[in-house]
Formats: C-alpha cells, sequence, structure tokens
C-alpha cells in the first residue's frame, strides 16, 4: 500500500519534471516559416521539388540546432496554381497564422498577386524562381536567376553561333511577356531580327500552326518560353514534324527537366543558362545531389527552383543570424552591408543590396541528341546589375514596383 | 502554292481531329444520354496513361492504344454501374458526382504515379511538301478520327443495338416495355462513351506531356463541340467540329494561338444564341 503510493509520487515527479523541461523549451517558440508552392494542379511536376527542397533544407537546419537556437516549424499549403488561393492562402499564412518567414510562388502571375499583401505586413518574402527580373521590393528577396544572368548570357551566343534570327514562342502571360520583351531589347542591341513571336494562352497544348508558321518565318534559332505541360507538348510535336531547329531557353531543361519528361531527341540542340542543373559535377553539388536522393529517392530531376527553395532557407538562417533578429529591418540592415552570403551548393552567392536579388555563377548548358547535358561556357559569377543600374535602390527607397526595359523608373 | 493548299488542308485536319477525337466520347455521354460527364478528361487521362504503361513494359504502341481505350470502356461501365446510374433523372447531380470523381482520380493519380511520367515518343515519320515539313503521325489521327465518325454511324444507325439504344435514350420506358433492356443498353453505350474518350488519350499520349491534369486540356473543346452540335450525335458533333476547325484554323493561321481560341468560343456563343438546340436541330429538320 505504502510502497505503491511512494511509487506513485515518484510517478508523478518524473512526470512534472519532464513536463518543466518541456515548458522551457516552448519558451523558445520555433520559427514560422510560411510556404506556398502548388503540389497539384497544372504545375505539381515543378513545384514537388520545391516542396522537397524546403523540407530537406528545413530538416538539416534544425538537425544542427535550427536558426538562433530556434528551431523551424514549416507550414505548407497548397496553393494549386490558382492565383486567387495564393493570395486566400498568403492572407492566412501572413494574419493568422503570422509566419516570420513567407516562401514561395511559381508563376510570376502568382508572385505579383502575393507581393500586394506581403507589401502591407512587415513580414519578408522570399521568391525562389528564376523569372522576368525587374521587381524593386524591399519585402521581397529574389533568390533565383534574372535576365541579365540568363538572356544577356545566352541570347548573344546563340546569334554567334546559329544566327540573327530568332522566333519566339511564349506563355501568354507576365512571365512571357516580359521575357520577350528582354529578348527584342537585347536582339535590337546586337543588330538581330526577331522574325516571329508567338503568344500562347496557357492550356493550349497544340502546335502544328505553330509549327508551321515558324516554318514559313524561316527563323535561324527558336527561343522557347513556352510554360506548363500542356504548352510543353510543343517539343515533341516540333521533333514529330522534323523542325530541326536549334532552341534557346531561360526556363528549359533545368527548371522543367524536359530532357527527362520527353523521349530523345525532342530536346536535342537546346540550350540554356542556369545558375544549378542536375548534372552540375563539382563536389559540392554531388554532395547535396546525394543527401537530396537520400531524402526523396524517387525524384526525377533536381530543378533550379527546389535548389534555390532549398538555398532560400539557409540564406533566411544567415540573414537571420547575422541581424541577431527576425525583424526584415534588421535583416535588411544586414543586405545593405553586401555581406549577406552564403555558401551553395554552386559556389558563393550574395544578396545585392540595391535589388536584394542574388548574384549567381551561371554556366552556359546544351542537350544532346541523347538528352546528355553538356557545360559549354561558364561565365563565372555575375551579379543581379540591371535593376541597381536603372536607378532601383531599396537601401534608399522602397519603389514596390516591377520595371521592364519600357517600364523605366521615373527620374526624380 | 500546292504547299501552301496542303498545309491549309493539314492544319484543318489537325484541328478537326483533335475536335472530333475529344468530343465523340461525350457525344454519346452527354448528347445521347444527357450525362454531363465532368470526368470526361479524367477517361482521356486513363488511356493516355494506360498506353503510356503498357508501352513501357514492350507491347507495340497500335495495340496499347486499343488496350488502352478497352480499359477506359470497362472502367466507364463500372463507374455507370456505381454511381452514374443513380443520377439519370438528376443531370445537375450527376455533373457534381461526377466533378467529385475527376477531383478525386486526378488527386489519386498525383499521389500514385506521381507528377509527372516520363513520354514514349511520337512514332517516326515526316514528310515534307514545299518549305514544309509535317508529322506523319498527325494524319493518322486525322484517319482514326474519320474512322470513329463511320464506326459511329454504323453501330447507332446501322446496327440493332443503335437502333434500340437511341430508342431508349428517347423513351426509356417504352422502350423497356418493348422488351429492351434499357439497364444493359445505358451500359454499354456509357462504356463506348468512355471507351471513345480513352482512345482519345491513346491516340494523343505520344504527343504529350502526361500530367495528371492533363485531360482538362480536352475538356472545353469537347464540350465545347458537342453543345453547338447538339442532341443528334452523328448529324451535329461532325459539322460542329467542321465548323469550329475553319474558324480556328483560319484565325490560328493569320492572328495566333490567342486569337484562334477567343475567335472560337466567340462563335460557340453566338452559335448558343441563334440556335439554342445546337448544329443538328437545323441539319434535321432540313433533312426531314
Amino acid at each position: 500500500m505504502n510502497s505503491g503510493r511512494i511509487f506513485g509520487m515518484a510517478l508523478l515527479g518524473a512526470v512534472l519534471v519532464t513536463a518543466t523541461i518541456g515548458a522551457a523549451r516552448a519558451a523558445d517558440p520555433p520559427l514560422k516559416v510560411g510556404l506556398l508552392e502548388d503540389v497539384s494542379g497544372d504545375l505539381a511536376f515543378m513545384g514537388m521539388p520545391k516542396l522537397h527542397g524546403s523540407q530537406l533544407a528545413v530538416e538539416e537546419i534544425n538537425k544542427s540546432g535550427g536558426i538562433l537556437g530556434r528551431q523551424i516549424e514549416l507550414i505548407h499549403l497548397d496553393p494549386q496554381g490558382d492565383n486567387a488561393r495564393y493570395q486566400e492562402f498568403g492572407r492566412r499564412l501572413l494574419n493568422r497564422d503570422k509566419v516570420d518567414v513567407l516562401i514561395g510562388g511559381i508563376t510570376s502571375a502568382s508572385r505579383e498577386a502575393l507581393r500586394p499583401i506581403v507589401d502591407r505586413t512587415s513580414t519578408p518574402y522570399f521568391y525562389t524562381n528564376q523569372y522576368e527580373g525587374g521587381v524593386c521590393d524591399a519585402s521581397m528577396v529574389s533568390m533565383g536567376a534574372v535576365p541579365e544572368q540568363q538572356f544577356s548570357t545566352l541570347i548573344p551566343w546563340m546569334v554567334q553561333k546559329f544566327g540573327k534570327k530568332v522566333y519566339v514562342i511564349a506563355a501568354d502571360y507576365n512571365f512571357g511577356q516580359i521575357s520577350a520583351e528582354w529578348n527584342r531589347k537585347i536582339m535590337k542591341d546586337l543588330g538581330g531580327e526577331v522574325v516571329g513571336e508567338e503568344f500562347i494562352p496557357l492550356g493550349v497544348s497544340q502546335f502544328a500552326q505553330t509549327i508551321q508558321n515558324i516554318q514559313k518565318a524561316k527563323p535561324d534559332w527558336l527561343l522557347t518560353i513556352n510554360v506548363g505541360a500542356a504548352q510543353d507538348s510543343f517539343f515533341e510535336q516540333a521533333a514529330a514534324a522534323n523542325l530541326n531547329l536549334p532552341m534557346g531557353s531561360s526556363i528549359k531543361v533545368m527548371l522543367g527537366f524536359e530532357h527527362k519528361r520527353f523521349k530523345p531527341p525532342a530536346l536535342n540542340n537546346m540550350h540554356a543558362t542556369a545558375n544549378w542543373f542536375e548534372e552540375i559535377d563539382t563536389p559540392e553539388a554531388n554532395d547535396f545531389k546525394k543527401r537530396w536522393h537520400a531524402k526523396f529517392p524517387d525524384e526525377l530531376y533536381i530543378n533550379d527552383m527546389g535548389y534555390n527553395a532549398y538555398n532560400a532557407l539557409y540564406m533566411y538562417k544567415a540573414l537571420v543570424e547575422k541581424a541577431k533578429s527576425t525583424k526584415l529591418e534588421d535583416m535588411r540592415k544586414v543586405i545593405a552591408t553586401g555581406d549577406a552570403c552564403i555558401d551553395a551548393p554552386e559556389g558563393k552567392v550574395c544578396i545585392d543590396p540595391k535589388s536584394q536579388h542574388t548574384s549567381h555563377r551561371m554556366r552556359l548548358i546544351s542537350v544532346g541528341p541523347k538528352h546528355e547535358v553538356t557545360v559549354e561556357k561558364d561565365y563565372g559569377t555575375i551579379q543581379p546589375y540591371w535593376l541597381g543600374e536603372i536607378g532601383c535602390d531599396l537601401t534608399k527607397k522602397n519603389d514596390k514596383d516591377q520595371y521592364t526595359p519600357s517600364h523605366l523608373p521615373s527620374k526624380s | 502554292m500546292s504547299a501552301e493548299l496542303f498545309s491549309v488542308f493539314y492544319q484543318f485536319a489537325d484541328v478537326f481531329a483533335f475536335l472530333i477525337l475529344s468530343a465523340a466520347g461525350l457525344a454519346i455521354v452527354f448528347g445521347m444520354m444527357g450525362v454531363i460527364n465532368m470526368a470526361h478528361g479524367e477517361f482521356i487521362m486513363c488511356g493516355a496513361y494506360v498506353t503510356v504503361g503498357l508501352v513501357n513494359l514492350g507491347v507495340p504502341l497500335p495495340i496499347a492504344q486499343i488496350l488502352a481505350a478497352l480499359t477506359a470502356g470497362i472502367i466507364g461501365m463500372v463507374v455507370e454501374l456505381l454511381i452514374v446510374r443513380r443520377f439519370y433523372k438528376r443531370p445537375l447531380d450527376s455533373l457534381l458526382a461526377t466533378w467529385g470523381l475527376s477531383l478525386i482520380v486526378t488527386q489519386s493519380m498525383l499521389l500514385i504515379v506521381g507528377s509527372a511520367v516520363r513520354g514514349i515518343g511520337t512514332p517516326e515519320g515526316s514528310f515534307a511538301i514545299g518549305g514544309y515539313t509535317f508529322s506523319t503521325y498527325r494524319l493518322v489521327l486525322f484517319g482514326c478520327a474519320v474512322a470513329v465518325l463511320a464506326g459511329l454511324y454504323v453501330i447507332f444507325m446501322k446496327m440493332r443495338f443503335g437502333v434500340i439504344a437511341r430508342a431508349t435514350m428517347q423513351n426509356a420506358a417504352m422502350a423497356k416495355a418493348l422488351g429492351a433492356r434499357t439497364g444493359r443498353i445505358y451500359s454499354i453505350s456509357f462504356g463506348i462513351g468512355t471507351a471513345l474518350a480513352g482512345l482519345c488519350g491513346a491516340l494523343y499520349a505520344p504527343t504529350m506531356t502526361l500530367i495528371p491534369t492533363m485531360g482538362a486540356t480536352f475538356v472545353v473543346e469537347s464540350f465545347v463541340t458537342v453543345v453547338i452540335g447538339g442532341a443528334n450525335v452523328l448529324l451535329g458533333t461532325a459539322p460542329a467540329a467542321v465548323f469550329l476547325a475553319m474558324i480556328r484554323m483560319a484565325l490560328n493561321a493569320s492572328y495566333g494561338q490567342i486569337i484562334g481560341q477567343i475567335g472560337m468560343l466567340f462563335a460557340v456563343i453566338l452559335i448558343i444564341r441563334v440556335l439554342p438546340e445546337g448544329l443538328s436541330s437545323v441539319l434535321v429538320r432540313r433533312g426531314r
């Protein structure tokens, strides 16, 4: 009887002690990371690696002690490729869950849907895709490559190698339209000619007419900035019709891994400039790929979005630890020093203080007839210089605008 | 000049084949039976995935395509038995039920098969006329579309089954009183409809990217074709496809894909406004 009571007391004590330890830990609440990535819907095949990259980074960071000693809690919602849902879920994460940082968005349309909502808060937002560039917004840090890193390298190379006439196939929304504008500007500077431009509604999957329009215009090469699984059918149909033209792109291969999804030789003679592609063969990259595939053995391809999403969390960690704060203004003070850098699998990348975009080591890659990827040229590290040159300086003024070659900041 | 002429025919044939193949199954299920099948695209997706799966197992492409169509047909009959049968008198509820089915199927495919499957490549073969090169397989698709129309004509106009089926759709109680096994007729008709959807997916599988939501690419065109075609499968769907294909081809060629799509949908609105019963109402009246 008595001994039983003692045992009971001991048990109660043990429970209390454990509870106290638990409470001590709870005093350091986890950092909430809100993640919006499509893992269903038309872009799921691109969004899945983004979710995986974020999960891998969170797991690694948590294992090694978290950020400033705090664990990361990843709250992922799936907007299913619907811009209205991006806004709804964005509000939910920012206002209800009160996340410390928001990450994500696939299309430029979803980013632009999200940005005004983020701007009304003081939460930092990381966009992790390569894109058409030009966003000058203090709330946003861009982790992907931009036109001065992708088009200013690729287009001159294509012109020199294949000729001055280009035909453009672009998805009909802000990404495709603004990318095409970049192409027009760079081609004009090079003395080249855009012999045709076709904007294609998302979801269109039949390209017989487009293929014929291309043959009629007789270009030297194609710029393919078509987006999504339906529009990707272009490659298969062009190969079947024996179109046989060199192609260049800022999103093919490293982002959409079309060379893994289509049967060779549909992607033969495709060229792209990328800061990441799975075929990168350096010790750091190989180590990263090994960790990724150990956690996600079924991954078809580690695309650049997924890779950038992984880096975004490490960049966030670096900023918070240098600022010793999770507040956007403190983090931006670190960015303003120009010393916001991490050692990424591609090499050292840093955030540019003026535009809050990321420097990248860019390589030009080519796809061969068996869909083998070879590196044609290594450009070294390229800064995201364009926004700074045209007058965006976030250390002085928050424009909250997106600039393009035809929409430049007004001189004041 | 002959190259230009052929290219116009080729473009027309290409759009026509796409409209007919994506709409043929729906013409039976929706046009004849009155079931608003929101899972039509998922039967197309089923045909595509089965084809690719079988080809990867080493089955020759044409056989894989036939087996895929049969699979979609059998699954369709099961779906009819378990779900659709309960909604013949409640068309709006059938819309909701099949839409739910479509969501469940796409999401399950995403979870089971993954977000993308490697394609199998279009069968080799292209030919050149003038400065243009064309894919032979696109002409095969056109041939298949014509064959599907001919097959439907034979089944529903010449065969005993077709006559009974049409009678059942018009007046099930009377047909039953005359000894038709209407339950079986419904089941087989639905099966033919979904088999044709599966065939569409099977035929387009080599030319497209396979993702679980791929059916959506076909759904707008198929509904539009059936709706402006009207109730009569043969007298409606074929002329509707010819009409829409001409508009779309002409606009695509001169103004690009955006205007092509807008123009086609605009024509659809006009036709529904002027001929609410669809093209077949005019053609049938003339025929009498």
